[in-house]
């Protein structure tokens, strides 16, 4: 393979120019530092890779948290135009809506004081977690539809959670024109009982505390303050969005194949949106991106219950509301602008992360001025930062940004570099308090396997495309 | 066994060699469930039929994994044994012998999401054939 050639463009952006069968250049938000590290990687070949697909406007685009992935890479965004554009299985991911969502409290970290540990056993006891791991519902095939068409709200009806939950979260939690009928069997018995649970993996809930406020104004907006108590949750879709983009990704391999689109790479078999297999993946799609936002709504839902009753509080005191929640694995239909006029675009962002300016309509009122809350987890033990969208961000990276920290060394690489070494004794060392079910995934998770997250979030504060807001460091942590 | 894992950031791929198609058809399901489980652990108590077809032999690969895969994070069925009944370029039908899921006996060590395309390859080489899988994990 030859190389891919780069070209900076300033300090936070490279340019992989427009070559052979790219219809568009790629560019790599990405800092000096990052950039060295990415040579290893195969993420810039990805990068150009994506720019062959059809209809892809302007550019392919790569967030500073990058790696490698299956056909697209992970921090990829990618936008089509409607006519001749595709939507890609892989452009979106295995885990569809894997995503964010950020608890904010009225505790502070005295008043939980000793009882930390305390708080993580529960936690780890009422939230189920790891591989395979059923939930507390056993759904009838009637609600398991519904969940898939209501999101959200499916849960709030429910009692799992209230209407302001719905305010505060991307879409309001539920994607339109999901269509139950365009998923298969399979995929709805890999719902039935994982509604609720948080599955295994990068997947953590968190308690953290606010340590920094960048953004005092952004900060009051979201309700955000120094010492606060917070609960991030990373979790998506579970069994059923992974079989969602397992049996469309087989049916459009075989669709390009008939329809002749020549790919550099079979994952990155697509169809063209405005086709009867297009409409067909974004409804099935819709459908998974639901389930994982009631989901997170169900899981928000078990934390605040234990909170309660692990602290001894009701709900007035214990104030847990959700500040927001985020999907980064998803493709959206979007009017977004493309050389300063509005256009219908599919956005895929694959590890990606809406970031929205201050006065855009999406936004529940109390957001508005702020711009949209962007929620940046970290590995394991290192806390989060909350960000917010920006003008920047709309017109240049079609209203993107990062959404992690990104993986740089492989699982394998991770377990051998932890051997021998006592992974929750080092991060009680920090303050840290992990559970985790599964034995091997302490050490894959290891702090060491990420890019370094401030990083990488000082690389889109210095593009412009989001804002620092506050950061939030971790107390406890829940894995699968 | 005969297979090797290689890793890649984000994932886990296996290379698997044979001197027919049906041995790294074999190879590779039984690699797969080397990752999933502690496979000494797993009896062949019960059958389980599988039949896929494919485009050519890499998307047969593929189409073949997904189909044993799914025995496990559909079925909760672990697969000690495979046998290749019948085999063609686009086509093949096997038995998986296993057992379903205990959680008293069977350790899972890795949870595997999915089989992709991702630089899949099966291919006849002067040495015999070689398939490789990227799984995300």
């Amino acid at each position: 393979m030859s190389e891919i050639k780069m070209r900076k463009i300033d300090d936070w952006r490279w340019e992989i120019p427009r070559e052979g069968g790219m219809r568009v250049p790629g560019i790599i938000y990405t800092g000096e530092r990052l950039m060295k590290g990415m040579g290893a990687d195969e993420g810039p070949r990805q990068v150009a890779n994506v720019a062959h697909l059809p209809g892809i406007v302007t550019a392919s685009l790569a967030m500073p948290d990058m790696h490698w992935g299956y056909g697209f890479p992970i921090g990829g965004v990618a936008a089509f135009e409607m006519e001749e554009g595709i939507v890609s299985p892989g452009g979106v991911g295995y885990d569809i809506n894997c995503g964010c969502r950020l608890l904010t409290t009225r505790l502070r970290r005295e008043d939980i004081g000793d009882r930390l540990g305390a708080l993580v056993t529960a936690l780890y006891r009422h939230i189920p977690s790891g591989v395979g791991s059923r939930g507390p519902l056993k759904l009838s095939a009637k609600e398991l539809r519904e969940v898939l068409t209501e999101g959200s709200a499916w849960a709030v009806r429910h009692g799992y959670g209230s209407q302001a939950d719905l305010e505060t979260t991307e879409d309001g939690g539920a994607m339109a024109g999901a269509d139950p009928e365009k998923v298969s069997d399979r995929a709805l018995e890999r719902g039935r009982d994982q509604l609720g649970t948080l599955g295994s993996g990068n997947h953590f809930l968190e308690i953290e505390v606010v340590v920094e406020i960048y953004d005092e104004t952004a900060a009051a907006a979201f309700s955000l303050e120094a010492g606060q108590i917070c609960v991030m949750i990373h979790s998506g879709s579970r069994g059923l969005g992974y079989q969602i983009c397992d049996d469309y990704l087989a049916r459009m391999v075989k669709h390009v194949r008939e329809i002749g689109i020549e790919l550099p790479d079979r994952q990155l078999a697509c169809a063209r949106l405005a086709s009867e297999r297009g409409r067909d993946y974004l409804a099935a799609m819709a459908c998974a991106a639901n389930y994982a936002w009631a989901n997170r709504q169900l899981l928000m839902h078990r934390t605040r219950e234990t909170f309660e009753k692990a602290l001894g509080m009701g709900p007035r005191e214990l104030g847990m509301r959700l500040l927001y929640d985020v999907c980064h694995n998803i493709a959206k239909i979007e009017d977004l602008p493309v050389s300063g006029k509005e256009v219908r675009l599919c956005v895929h962002r694959k590890g990606a992360t809406r970031a929205f300016p201050p006065g855009h309509k999406a936004l529940p009122p109390a957001y508005r001025n702020a711009g949209q809350p962007v929620l940046i987890p970290g590995d394991m033990g290192t806390g989060s930062y909350v960000l917010a969208g920006t003008e920047r961000a709309y017109t240049e990276t079609f209203g993107s940004t990062c959404h992690g920290a990104g993986r740089v060394m492989s699982r394998t690489q991770a377990k051998k570099a932890s051997r021998g070494r006592s992974i929750p004794r080092e991060l009680a060392e920090r303050g840290v308090i992990v559970m985790a079910s599964g034995r091997g995934t302490l050490q894959e998770e290891i702090p060491e396997a990420y890019k370094d997250l401030d990083e990488v979030v000082e690389v889109v504060h210095q593009a412009g495309i989001s804002r620092k807001v506050a950061r939030l460091s971790s107390l406890g942590c829940i894995k699968g | 066994m005969g297979y090797r894992v290689f890793d890649h950031t984000a994932d886990l791929g296996i290379e698997v060699s044979g001197g027919t198609a049906a041995e790294v058809y074999t190879g590779a399901a039984l690699a797969l469930f080397d990752l999933v489980a502690d496979a000494a652990a797993i009896r062949p108590a019960e059958e389980r039929q599988v039949a896929v077809e494919g485009e050519d032999e890499t998307d047969l690969l593929v189409n073949f994994l997904r189909e044993v895969l799914y025995a496990w994070n559909g079925k909760g069925f672990l697969v000690k044994e495979c046998d290749v009944r019948e085999v063609s370029p686009r086509q093949l039908a096997a038995v998986l012998r296993g057992e379903p899921y205990d959680p008293a006996r069977h350790r899972i060590k890795t949870e595997i999401k999915a089989v992709t395309y991702h630089e899949a390859s099966l291919r006849q080489t002067a040495e015999g054939w070689q398939g490789r899988i990227v799984f995300d994990v």
